[in-house]
């Protein structure tokens, strides 16, 4: 029943994909080199090394992802931490939280927003405000990084030994439970980071130049350009996610949604 | 000690641990999405049917369908070519290297989208990508044979290339499940390699199939920046028309562009609710 064909058919299969997967890598590669007529070189990189609104873009980015991580514990990690030492009966509730930004695709969410919120100023008229929906965004991530995380924790023992030796909450959960939690932690801090680094549907409708608007906008007049840039975002993600799988945790964590 | 932790029992500890979460999850989630219901069921005197009635029109049908057409088509590609490639990559003759690479290269892939996406396979497949071009100069001209990279067909080409990693992701565990002696059991009765699938793997995999089908398109059907950045408004689809009211392109009514939105999020929630479903009875043949 196998002949040399059946048993072929496997590798050109996985050939095919692997095809499929490197060639647009390599194109992109190719072309970001390209000069014009047959002259290859790096004139697009060095282009865009000079480009003050690239390291402006990037440094938004960056700035926007490091806020999102640090706003999404703070919200995030009491609450998981109450889940998992005294309310497990709520679990459903938590999973069933934790799934509704799946359900509101992101440019849903941000035509609902902006109907809703335009004011304040100080507020909406900053990138800044970028961070609240993306908090939305990385929330299932986290919520999953953090729990399973917190689920292997002796979560009782530490808070009645800090607490028999007189610490309050606050101290209990950043002196003592976020302190066992670095791996958790490093893996959903690298997801948001994938995350926010590619986000487009928000800073485009609100008009923020982030690191993907200024891609695109670049995609506008210089294509070799666009292509080193998009080399560079992928190595971006390509960083996080090695991060994510070297960290141990979340390496099959799914997105969906996202910077799609 | 005991008496300390016994003393915070109350509601009140709940409050302050979990209420934070609830009121940014309310205020930021849960309001806007409540707020597009109130905008697209509201009109200039009151309750009015008119906008969420004008989903059923011209351009709003077309995009609608588009967008269902497209995340179906991309679904079902990330299924069946993710599917295979997953199943292929476990089978025991596999290298060990192979497979480590293939999984963290679907993490990097699955979450490699959007603008950066689109730009990689305009430089590729694009009317002067690389291998356009290049397939030009041996004779192939992919477009005069009407191929497009900003059409339908295109932007499923396009998607796999976040649909397959995902597949490869999400069914893994499915295929890692399947029991060595399922296969040894139906083999010392008799069973060829066709009637094992046909009568075994299929069906206890057919769960696993569905939600993660499931899963793919609610995956594809609310992407925007690849769409968006590929084919700039050609292709009519909900997300880009949405965007579209957002800035002022289009002579569209506010009103209307949250009745879009409204309808994206009525697709999502049947997605889930069927993924949720599906998920239910992938656990009957999980536990061991």
């Amino acid at each position: 029943m196998k002949g040399a064909a059946g048993r072929l058919l496997p590798e050109a299969w996985l050939g095919l994909l692997f095809l499929y997967f490197f060639v647009p890598l390599l194109a992109t590669g190719a072309f970001s080199l390209w000069e014009g007529g047959s002259r290859y070189g790096f004139a697009a990189y060095v282009a865009l090394f000079h480009q003050p609104k690239l390291w402006q873009s990037l440094f938004l980015s960056v700035r926007l992802a490091v806020e999102t991580i640090l706003l999404g514990l703070i919200v995030l990690v009491p609450a998981v931490f109450w889940l998992n030492l005294r309310v497990p009966r709520l679990r459903p509730v938590f999973d069933f939280i934790s799934v509704l930004p799946f359900v509101v695709p992101p440019i849903a969410l941000v035509a609902g927003m902006t109907a809703l919120y335009t004011g304040p100023d100080w507020l909406v008229g900053t990138p800044n405000y970028l961070v609240i929906p993306y908090v939305i965004l990385a929330l299932p991530y986290t919520y999953r990084a953090l729990d399973l995380g917190m689920r292997v924790l002796d979560l009782r023992t530490m808070t009645e030994a800090s607490q028999s030796l007189g610490a309050g909450w606050g101290t209990l959960i950043f002196r003592v439970v976020v302190p066992n939690l670095t791996t958790a932690l490093v893996g959903a801090a690298l997801l948001t980071i994938a995350i926010v680094m590619g986000e487009f549907t928000f800073a485009n409708i609100l008009l923020f130049n982030t690191f993907a608007v200024y891609i695109n906008y670049v995609g506008q007049t210089s294509a070799t350009q666009a292509s080193a840039l998009t080399l560079l975002s992928f190595l971006i993600t390509w960083l996080a996610m090695l991060g994510v799988l070297v960290s141990g945790r979340g390496g099959r964590s799914v997105q969906i949604g996202g910077a799609r | 000690m005991r008496l300390r932790l016994k003393a915070g029992e109350g509601g009140g500890l709940t409050l302050a641990f979990v209420g934070p979460l609830v009121v940014y999850v309310i205020a930021f989630l849960v309001l806007p999405t409540l707020m597009l219901l109130a905008e697209a069921f509201s009109g200039k005197h009151g309750l009015t049917l008119k906008y969420v009635a004008a989903l059923g029109q011209g351009q709003t049908v077309i995009a609608f369908r588009n967008s269902l057409v497209l995340s179906a088509l991309a679904a079902l590609v990330g299924v069946i070519a993710g599917g295979i490639a997953a199943y292929l990559v476990l089978r025991p003759g596999m290298p060990r290297g192979v497979r480590s690479l293939v999984t963290s290269f679907s993490a990097v892939a699955a979450n490699f989208a959007g603008v950066p996406l689109a730009f990689a396979f305009i430089a590729t497949l694009g009317s002067l990508g690389i291998i356009t071009v290049w397939l030009k100069s041996a004779g192939v001209d992919l477009y005069g044979m009407g191929f497009s990279l900003y059409s339908l067909p295109g932007l499923v080409l396009v998607y796999a290339y976040f649909q397959i990693p995902l597949m490869i992701i999400v069914f893994t565990p499915a295929l890692e499940a399947l029991r060595l002696e399922w296969r040894e059991a139906a083999e010392n009765l008799g069973a060829s390699a066709f009637d094992y699938w046909r009568h075994v793997g299929l069906p206890i995999l057919l769960p696993s199939l569905l939600s993660a089908f499931i899963l793919l398109f609610g995956n594809a059907f609310s992407a925007y920046a690849t769409p968006y950045a590929l084919t700039s408004g050609i292709v009519a689809l909900v997300p880009v028309e949405i965007s579209n009211v957002l800035s002022g392109n289009v002579m569209i009514s506010q009103q209307t562009g949250a009745a879009l939105a409204l309808g994206m999020i009525v697709v999502m929630v049947g997605v889930m609710g069927v993924y949720a479903l599906a998920a239910r009875r992938i656990g009957r043949w999980g536990r061991r």
